[in-house]
């Protein structure tokens, strides 16, 4: 789950990293009114107004300006974001409509650099990157230029060991140019360190500062913050379903969600209904391989009941793109039978008007079979994955 | 001899009076496997009740904890069913108890959790299959986990996959094709888990009774191409392979958390390269992995 940055940096404040004053704003005028407050609360006439959406990239594409004559001037720049499809890297061609801004105060930076941690999969630990060069795409760095990533592993035991963050700092020569140096390499091992015990007592996938910026005076502050949660630890953070801003999720991807299920909507026309993540991939893999498009990833996951085999099954019929349905189902934990009657049940409500393959195979095939063979329902049975996917392929296409 | 477990591998099931645990312990007692004892707590001193391969009533001790079930029927490895939140800690009391095999069913635990059980299991002897996995089977021998038995052959054949389903899905065409399997493996899909590709490869390899290896992967992450390096180096038997997601559309997650391409990484292409690098012959379609493998031996 990904949240806002202003709200990131709420949860930042709370953990004693250092972040600029803003508000959050909604409307031109309440930009307009936060902006006066921050230049009567800082003495300082420069404000930023950024864009607040679940992407970054979000300065190259015109969703974040720096105003440095007063608070009307502010409103009529927020009255521009506010609104605007914004287009970045991260939000494909069609771009994501803006409508909550951030106002924050300027900062007089120093020098801009990158602070990530993520979960190192080989390792089985969290890993900290960081790298001078802080306000650019990370993923540019990583592949251009691999040795201006620092990283260290915490152990979940130890914790960020003190040494550690050092070896961050000294590496980034943190105190370099800074009026300040002593403070600049407290302040920024602090920060580390606070990012580090975030990330475990939050449960998040990702952490990001870019920028964590040096001042010229020397401080360290959070100018940007992105986190993403890990949405298997939902269910001991009940402040999570504040965050959610459903504007920016995928309306049929979000239903699914909350469902249980897992769905990806996808260009073409076939829908599949799948068990398990691995053969869900192989089955539009197949597809494709056949000629087809599938409209969808659907895995009805390893303990699905009825219910939700007649929701995943609904969301495919109403969708107006499906021209073909292939169920393909490799039945573990998963029963064919609770398959089978929610296929029956979803039909039954919407009728079916697609052809519709099915195959079926594992456990309690044979009960699944029959509920199938007595709905009436003009089903294509099939035998393997490939004489599923030839058959759907050739039904849709005609 | 297979790898793993056999038919004389003693098991505790943890969650066994919950509903997942309940229908999938039934299942592994009809096949035969030796499910000794299970455990719930609170709900020491009951009995579970299944039928055996040949129709026969069997009963399994319920036990409040691992330890005492470990020490009153001798059973050295866990299987876990216990739901997402409390898993991580049934791993590791199963550990605790000296269990040397844990194999976790159960999906959706928190990655945190995993990277804390996973250093709470470093340089002890237990060994952790899964999490988010089908489990692992001995064909004709035991059944641990939830995969369909009945599709199993008992043979030569290695099988392992970070997906559930496609697993079965391989070990059909396998079967259906004469070839039947010494073991087969679900390490799971989740980012951080216990037994990797090279762990499992190199068991395979040790084995006298596996002559071929199946193995399929998934976008994301780089265990293929870790386990491509070892078969390169090390491997002296043939091995097949098939990667997912070669259609999945980059920075989307497929349900398995690993199963997302970000930052060029992960790619089913860089994988499938790798693997054929390593003299894998690689499956052009999941409906041809069985007739890949055998084209090799």
């Amino acid at each position: 789950m990904k949240i806002h940055e202003y709200q990131g940096k709420q949860i930042f404040a709370k953990y004693g990293i250092v972040v600029p004053k803003g508000y959050p704003a909604f409307t031109a005028e309440e930009a307009g009114a936060h902006a006066k407050k921050l230049i009567d609360e800082t003495g300082s006439p420069v404000v930023v107004v950024k864009a607040q959406i679940h992407a970054g990239g979000r300065g190259k594409g015109g969703g974040v300006k720096v105003v440095k004559d007063g608070a009307s001037a502010a409103q009529t720049t927020a009255g521009k974001i506010l609104g605007m499809q914004l287009v970045t890297h991260q939000t494909g061609p069609e771009g994501q409509k803006v409508r909550r801004l951030y106002i924050e105060q300027g900062l007089d930076i120093a020098r801009e650099l990158y602070l990530g941690l993520v979960v190192d999969r080989d390792k089985r630990r969290i890993a900290i990157m960081a790298s001078t060069e802080g306000g650019v795409e990370i993923e540019k760095v990583a592949e251009e230029t691999p040795e201006k990533i620092l990283t260290e592993h915490v152990d979940p035991v130890v914790g960020l060991a003190s040494y550690q963050a050092r070896k961050l700092a000294f590496g980034l020569e943190i105190g370099k140019g800074s009026p300040d140096p002593k403070r600049t390499m407290k302040e920024f091992t602090a920060t580390i360190k606070a990012l580090c015990e975030l990330f475990e007592k939050e449960d998040c996938s990702l952490c990001e500062i870019n920028p964590l910026v040096v001042t010229k005076q020397g401080g360290i502050v959070a100018l940007d913050s992105k986190i993403n949660f890990d949405d298997n630890a939902a269910a001991r953070h009940r402040e999570w379903a504040e965050l959610r801003d459903s504007d920016e999720e995928d309306p049929v991807e979000a239903e699914a969600k909350a469902a249980g299920l897992s769905y990806v909507s996808l260009d073409g026309d076939i829908g599949c209904l799948v068990n398990g993540a691995g053969l869900a991939m192989s089955t539009m893999d197949i597809i494709q391989h056949y000629g087809g498009e599938p409209a969808n990833f659907l895995d009805v996951g390893g303990g699905a009941n009825k219910e939700q085999v007649t929701k995943a099954f609904k969301m495919i019929l109403s969708s107006d793109k499906v021209k073909g349905i292939f169920v393909n189902i490799f039945g573990g934990i998963m029963k064919c039978d609770v398959i089978a009657e929610g296929v029956v049940a979803a039909t039954k409500e919407l009728g079916l008007e697609v052809p519709l393959v099915v195959r079926l195979e594992g456990t309690n095939v044979a009960k699944g079979k029959e509920i199938l063979a007595k709905s009436g329902l003009a089903i294509q049975p099939a035998d393997t994955m490939a004489d599923g996917a030839k058959k759907i392929v050739a039904a849709v296409r005609g | 001899m297979a790898i793993l477990v056999d038919k004389n591998t003693r098991i505790v099931v943890q969650g066994i009076t919950g509903s997942a645990g309940s229908f999938h312990t039934g299942q592994c007692i009809e096949y035969g496997t030796q499910i000794v004892a299970g455990c719930t707590p609170g709900r020491g001193g009951e009995t579970f009740e299944a039928q055996g391969p040949k129709g026969e009533k069997v009963k399994v001790p319920v036990f409040d904890t691992v330890a005492e079930a470990v020490k009153k029927t001798e059973a050295t490895v866990a299987c876990v069913f216990v739901p997402a939140l409390f898993a991580a800690d049934a791993i590791l009391e199963a550990a605790d108890a000296g269990c040397e095999l844990v194999v976790c069913i159960t999906e959706g635990i928190p990655v945190m959790d995993m990277i804390r059980t996973r250093r709470a299991l470093l340089g002890g002897s237990t060994r952790l299959l899964g999490p988010n996995c089908p489990g692992v089977i001995t064909p004709g021998a035991c059944k641990l986990g939830i995969m369909p038995g009945h599709i199993h052959r008992a043979g030569n054949i290695g099988v392992v996959s970070r997906s559930g389903t496609l697993t079965y899905e391989a070990v059909g065409q396998l079967t259906a094709l004469g070839l039947g399997q010494s073991t087969c493996i679900g390490i799971g899909g989740d980012p951080v888990a216990g037994l990797d590709f090279v762990d499992v490869l190199k068991m395979f390899n040790a084995d006298p009774d596996t002559h071929g290896v199946m193995m399929m992967g998934e976008i994301g992450g780089n265990a293929e191409e870790l386990a491509a390096e070892y078969i390169k180096a090390h491997m002296k038997k043939p091995v097949a392979g098939f990667i997912a997601g070669t259609t999945a559309p980059p920075g989307k997650r497929m349900g398995h958390a690993g199963a997302i391409i970000s930052g060029g990484k992960g790619t089913a292409a860089d994988k499938i390269a790798a693997l054929q690098a390593a003299g894998v012959k690689v499956a052009p379609t999941p409906a041809e992995m069985g007739a890949t493998l055998k084209s090799m031996l």
